[in-house]
């Protein structure tokens, strides 16, 4: 289970996150959505474990995926051992199934600047499954795609989510995404931004206001 | 033809032969072989030298220095230069050092190494060391706070080790400017080791440009700088360049 409780955040004077709280439990997706600069990639590299400069105190497993706005890859390994070298513990051949199923295994032997973004962003996908994550981030992963493209990628992440079954915590622009993916909706609002409202989709139950429990 | 002309290879050879020829014609106005012999001239003495084995002794010795200085310096200049590219406190407290460093004449810090130290091997090496490390240091520490922090970032994420951070993620990035110090260190060193030899050791080309200096031999003197010259190009063109376009294979794939 993941538990985040972010009291403040600041970048020097500017106060980015105040008073952030909520649960996340194993196999359930989320989604943050908010304007752009409400400080939604900031509360992701608090929760993935990047940035410990903050009060609040956060609970998350070890094994952590993270899919970034940028697909952020090494440019000088090949596509194959950007997954090997950043798990160790994956054979070549399990890392070559995961290029398998993200469907860029033609291209295992070059290097990722010669990919298109559009496959770059699933080495990117295939990197975040491939260490079996308890929790996967994403930070917007489908942006600047053509709409088919996102659309297969998002198909994509819906298999490889029920496959694995981590804890997901997505934060996206499109409506469309959220829905799809996520029961919850956190939305994150006001300068410094907290949490303004929770909406549950589909079935579960509805709240409004702010979700404390601070147990 | 102008196609040929930029061949770098074409290019090199052509402009080498154009230092050639100013040679010639220095020499044709000079008339003098003991100012300025041709450079056919220089064979003969090439030749004898080589055949004595006393070329190819202190040709080794002087090589045997420049790695000896080479390696230390880069890599307690790299650390360094690290270091203070990362964390901002070291580089605070060491980059007046650092100024200091760099604008000492490398000939003061020659002779107070050999005054201190004395007149041995250890000094030698040290006082070419402490002439580099300054350098690398600074062209590091711009390698280092360059390095891309999103890179940084997904390597905490997945919990790379140290050693697989080191040889995947940061050293890749910091290469251009290792490449950069190496280049440079290989060129000063060298230079600095002469000295060094002309000063204080009885072996080198450096203690035979002395010697021959005392004779007013210029041949002997062109004969064995241009032996040296003869080497650091092959370095340069079998070690240098050859590992810098493998480094670099993912930028032009
Ligand atoms: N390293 C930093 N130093 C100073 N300010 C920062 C830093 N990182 C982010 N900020 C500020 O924090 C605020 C939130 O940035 P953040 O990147 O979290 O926004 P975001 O919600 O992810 O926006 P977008 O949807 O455009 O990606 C912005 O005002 C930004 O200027
Ligand atoms: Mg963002």
């Amino acid at each position: 289970m993941i538990k985040v409780d972010v009291r403040r955040k600041a970048f020097g004077e500017e106060e980015v996150l105040r008073d952030i709280q909520f649960e996340v439990d194993v196999g359930e997706t989320i989604a943050i959505v908010g304007a752009s600069g409400i400080g939604k990639s900031t509360l992701l590299r608090l929760i993935a474990g990047i940035d410990h400069d903050f009060d609040g105190k956060i609970r998350r497993p070890e094994k952590i995926g993270m899919v970034f706005q940028e697909p952020v890859l090494l440019p000088w390994r090949s596509v194959a051992e950007n997954l090997t070298l950043v798990h160790p513990e994956l054979g070549s051949e399990a890392a070559l199934s995961g290029l398998e199923r993200v469907g860029i295994l033609d291209k295992a032997r070059l290097f990722p600047g010669q990919l298109s973004l559009g496959q770059q962003r699933r080495l990117a996908l295939a990197r975040a499954f491939a260490g079996r994550p308890d929790l996967l981030v994403m930070d917007e992963p489908y942006v600047s795609l053509d709409p088919a493209t996102a659309e297969e990628m998002l198909a994509l992440t819906e298999m490889l989510i029920a496959e694995t079954g981590p804890a997901v915590i997505l934060v996206t622009h499109s409506d469309v995404e959220a829905q799809r993916l996520a029961r919850r909706h956190l939305r994150l609002h006001g300068r410094p931004a907290t949490i303004t409202s929770e909406l549950a989709t589909g079935s579960a139950s509805v709240f409004s206001g702010v979700h404390h429990d601070r147990a | 033809m102008s196609k040929t002309l930029q061949h770098p290879a074409v290019a090199r050879a052509l402009s080498l032969g154009l230092l050639l020829t100013f040679w010639i014609a220095a020499a044709e106005l000079t008339a003098d072989a003991s100012v300025l012999p041709q450079p056919w001239m220089l064979l003969g003495p090439f030749a004898e030298a080589l055949a004595s084995g006393a070329l190819p002794y202190h040709l080794g010795m002087t090589l045997w220095r420049v790695v000896c200085a080479f390696v230390p310096a880069m890599a307690i200049g790299a650390a360094l230069g690290f270091l203070m590219g990362r964390v901002p406190a070291v580089d605070q407290w060491l980059d007046p050092w650092l100024v200091v460093f760099l604008n000492l004449p490398a000939l003061v810090l020659i002779v107070l190494c050999y005054l201190w130290i004395g007149l041995n091997e250890a000094a030698a090496i040290l006082a070419v060391v402490l002439n580099k490390v300054p350098n690398v240091a600074t062209i590091l520490r711009e390698g280092a706070r360059a390095l891309d922090p999103s890179l940084g970032a997904m390597a905490e994420v997945y919990r790379m080790r140290p050693l697989a951070r080191l040889r995947h993620v940061i050293l890749p990035q910091l290469a251009p400017f290792i490449a950069g110090a190496a280049r440079s260190g290989i060129a000063v060193i060298w230079k600095i080791v002469l000295v060094v030899e002309f000063l204080g050791r009885s072996s080198g080309i450096g203690f035979q440009i002395h010697f021959y200096f005392q004779l007013f031999d210029v041949a002997m003197v062109l004969v064995y700088a241009l032996s040296f010259i003869g080497v650091m190009l092959l370095v340069e063109a079998l070690i240098l360049q050859p590992s810098e376009r493998r480094v670099r294979r993912w930028r032009t794939a």
